[in-house]
């Protein structure tokens, strides 16, 4: 980046006001920083730091409750906050695209992919009808999409999450804006997909001299992609500079405090478990069988032949990403679907089989945290009354429950008066301490815990999971963790499976498994973990420092 | 899709046959003789005895049942006891008028309301979107026949440019035939618009939250492009549902616009039919529109594909 280049982004000064009520009175203050060609910025910060809605304030696309009340946004020059709505129309696809967080629903369902590029062509070029399938088999092609005339019929249902991701960049990237912004595009992607994901918008940028502005929270991320790095907290700029200065010789406590937050990939030496056998399964399977008496049935096997074990105190973990299997096979150990094949002993019980008439004592002693905070508490029901349901259901008196859900709230960190509340009146974080209250109210000897904290941000996650690794002691509990973050896995379990396609492909100790992978897939997980070196304490690479 | 199609047919049957095993016996265990209504007031008994015999009627009821089914099955929907007339002429003599009036109370309606309920979804909460909503209310509240004197009132008898009732078949010339549909297919399509606009409204703002309308402006599209073609056709499904539902309300909805307006559809002679106690021209009736709803809901399933193509497979 020579400095006499001139950015393709400039923002100087941003503030956007927060309609009232909010926890601060603007949602981004005082933000500044540039983008320059061929220049990779990433924007990090956890949720609530603002970093979308710079994002989205750049292309105009705030939601009307949100307005700019100072500074300015300047693309190539131009300033966007003023632009008339056409203005900014025709800027919009053209010299700055965006791609999203979810693939999934980031598409249109109902329109075929080929379509949904070629309508960026039909708002802002004269090209006919020809040109323009052309361009955008061409488009596909330079994606590594297989197949693109099939591709360009298919509709994004019966895509990949990296493939819609790659259609979207393909969308984004067709008439070669100068700025692309990239808002966590690779956060709801499989580690695998992630690094092919990110590989492919570096080629991009670096054939086509795009400026991108990268939006997201994971520091594995920014230390594989970034030139730049932009630190945000509460709406305002914390710390900018080269990626390897940020990384390597972060100046602000709360860049520090981010960094450090993040599990390293090097296992934590943990003392060996030596409590009783809580769970075992052998041949465990599930299959799922479509189809009726005219159409051909079809067998999917979600998982097959599942053997684990677990000891009190213990903590395993089973990695594997979208498909594996690995949260089915847990949902069949907690019971909630059927198995379709093998055994599962709790103790000297088999539950595989067990009716829900007897296996509803037996229920209490294995429980579930689910992934999403947001969705795994009854929005219309206190905390109190979630925490309660449970041992009441089990002939505990209201009130020793009651008296109890106090003392667990405590223990898990929250004020118990919280018990009168809502869920909504709660982070992500406290929910998910909740959930675990709830858990442990039913006095449970195994604990499953279903990419529980997954969708926290790293700071938080890192509470939670010592906060997990304290009631483990405390209760004894065997917990069945459930992860597709190698890190996470890393830093919290005891022995890992690795599972792919439904079936166990490695397991071991953490840290044998860490140290020397078996299989070739866990060594291609390892492999995809971005920025694997990064929190090992080893600096990113030199390629990564901009001249 | 072909065998799907099939299959949901057969499927139509069972329903069928237990909708034919209802009427027969609701309409045999309700009161009322039909052979002493088709004799006469001053009929003797012998009489009526004789009319009796000759309508099969003192058959004893399964032989009755199995002779009415047979019939059935051969196409053949019987004979009317009242009008004298073979019953499947007497339905398609009676048919146009019907269809024509639903199908342009439909077409109305959808072409009224899902461009009201997409607009009130696009400036939801402004004062088009509130007017739209409470006319809406007003729409299904008020009692068909009142909206038809009112309508007769204002648009026949006080500003002269419509009939006040009557029907002209198609045979008679387009314009005549157009000119007498326009009162009724107004009257029965406000409770229609109504309700199209209000689904049509609560489809399109769920769907104009989703993450895919924002990829749209993100590429600059304009927001008329942006409603009718990447959200309208997402909230189709709902749509869809609400109009096939109306489609088969409105058939039954027939029976009192028809009566308003003096037209000699199907809603007339079945009041006709029933007030004869014409068991088999009822039963007839009945069967065929409980064929019709089955069919509807049938096309409303395959309308689904044609909107979504996740539903397709």
């Amino acid at each position: 980046m020579s400095a006499t280049t001139s950015p393709v982004l400039e923002v100087e000064n941003l503030a956007i006001a927060l309609p009232g009520g909010g926890d601060r009175l603007r949602a981004v203050d005082g933000v500044s920083f540039t983008v320059a060609p061929g220049e990779i910025v990433c924007v990090v910060g956890e949720s609530g730091s603002g970093k979308s809605v710079t994002a989205f304030s750049v292309m105009g696309l705030l939601a009307r409750v949100l307005k700019p009340v100072a500074g300015a946004i300047r693309l190539l020059g131009e300033d966007v906050l003023s632009a008339s709505p056409q203005r900014l129309r025709a800027l919009r696809g053209d010299r700055m695209a965006m791609i999203f967080q979810e693939p999934m629903t980031a598409l249109n369902p109902v329109l075929t992919v080929g379509d949904q590029i070629e309508e960026v062509l039909r708002i802002h070029t004269e090209f006919g009808a020809k040109e323009r399938r052309a361009k955008v088999l061409a488009m596909l092609e330079a994606m590594h999409l297989p197949d693109p005339e099939r591709m360009h019929a298919s509709y994004p249902h019966q895509l990949s999450g990296g493939q819609r991701q790659r259609v979207m960049i393909a969308a984004a990237l067709i008439l070669d804006p100068a700025l692309l912004i990239a808002d966590e595009p690779t956060t709801a992607l499989d580690v695998t997909t992630q690094a092919q994901i990110l590989k492919l918008i570096r080629e991009m940028q670096a054939r086509r001299g795009t400026g991108v502005l990268f939006i997201t929270h994971d520091f594995g991320v920014v230390a594989e992609i970034a030139d730049r790095v932009v630190v945000m907290q509460r709406g305002r700029i914390v710390e900018q500079g080269p990626a390897a200065q940020v990384l390597g010789n972060p100046q602000h406590s709360y860049t520090k405090m981010l960094i450090a937050a993040v599990p390293t990939m090097t296992p934590a030496t943990r003392p060996a478990p030596k409590g009783a056998l809580a769970l075992e399964t052998a041949g465990l399977g599930k299959s799922y069988r479509s189809g009726g008496l005219f159409a051909r049935t079809r067998t999917v096997q979600a998982a097959a032949d599942v053997a684990l074990r677990i000891r009190r105190g213990e903590t395993v973990g089973i990695v594997g990403e979208s498909g594996s299997g690995k949260s089915t096979v847990a949902r069949c150990i907690a019971r909630l679907i059927a198995p379709s094949e093998g055994q599962i002993m709790v103790g000297d019980q088999d539950i595989a089989r067990l009716p829900e008439r007897r296996l509803r004592p037996l229920r209490r002693t294995i429980q579930v945290v689910f992934q999403d905070p947001f969705r795994s508490l009854n929005p219309r029901r206190t905390v109190g009354a979630s925490i309660v349901e449970g041992p009441v259901n089990f002939g505990t008196s209201p009130a020793a429950a009651t008296a109890r859900a106090r003392e667990l709230m405590s223990l898990v960190g929250l004020d118990p008066a919280a018990l009168a509340r809502y869920p909504h009146q709660f982070s992500g974080g406290q929910r998910q301490r909740i959930a675990l209250a709830r858990a442990l109210a039913m006095e449970p000897e195994i604990l499953i815990a279903d990419e529980a904290v997954s969708a926290l941000d790293v700071s938080v996650q890192r509470q939670v999971l010592a906060l997990l690794d304290d009631v483990q002691r405390r209760f004894d509990l065997a917990i069945l963790f459930i992860t597709h973050d190698l890190r996470v896995a890393a830093q919290i379990c005891d022995r890992l499976i690795v599972m792919q396609r439904g079936r166990i492909v490695e397991e071991g100790p953490t840290a044998e498994v860490f140290a020397r992978p078996k299989a070739a897939y866990t060594r291609a997980l390892i492999e995809a973990a971005p920025g694997r070196e990064f929190g090992r304490g080893v600096e990113p690479t030199a390629e990564a420092v901009p001249a | 899709m072909l065998g799907y199609v099939l299959r949901r047919l057969l499927a139509a049957i069972p329903v069928l046959a237990i909708v034919a095993v209802l009427v027969f016996l609701m309409l045999r265990l309700t009161p009322g003789d039909p052979a002493a209504v088709i004799a006469g007031d001053n009929a003797s008994s012998e009489q009526i005895a004789q009319v009796r015999h000759q309508l099969g009627l003192d058959q004893p009821l399964p032989a009755q049942f199995a002779i009415w089914i047979g019939n059935l099955a051969r196409g053949d929907l019987g004979e009317s006891f009242f009008f004298k007339k073979s019953i499947g002429e007497l339905i398609l003599g009676r048919i146009e008028p019907t269809l024509s009036l639903a199908a342009a109370t439909m077409l109305i309606a959808i072409c009224v309301a899902i461009p009201l309920g997409v607009v009130a979804a696009y400036r939801h909460g402004s004062w088009l979107d509130r007017i739209v909503m409470g006319v809406s209310v007003l729409g299904f509240s008020v009692p068909v026949f009142v909206i038809g004197y009112l309508m007769i009132y204002v648009f026949s008898i006080t500003l002269g440019w419509f009939p006040v009732q009557g029907y002209q078949p198609l045979s008679g010339g387009f314009g005549g035939y157009l000119h007498r549909l326009v009162l009724p297919s107004l009257t029965l399509s406000v409770v229609y618009i109504a309700l199209i606009a209000r689904m049509t409204r609560a489809s399109v703002l769920e769907v104009l939250t989703e993450d895919y309308i924002r990829t749209a402006r993100a590429k600059g599209q304009v927001e008329r492009k942006i409603l009718f073609r990447h959200a309208l056709k997402n909230a189709a499904v709902p749509i869809v549902t609400i109009v096939g539902i109306g489609i088969a309300l409105l058939i039954g909805g027939v029976v009192v616009t028809e009566s308003v307006f003096a037209i000699p559809g199907l809603g007339r002679l079945t009041v006709d039919a029933v007030l004869a106690r014409d068991y088999p021209t009822i039963q007839a009736l009945i069967l065929l529109f409980s064929g019709v709803y089955v069919l509807i809901n049938l096309l409303i399933d395959l309308t689904y594909g044609l909107f979504d193509p996740r539903i397709r497979q």
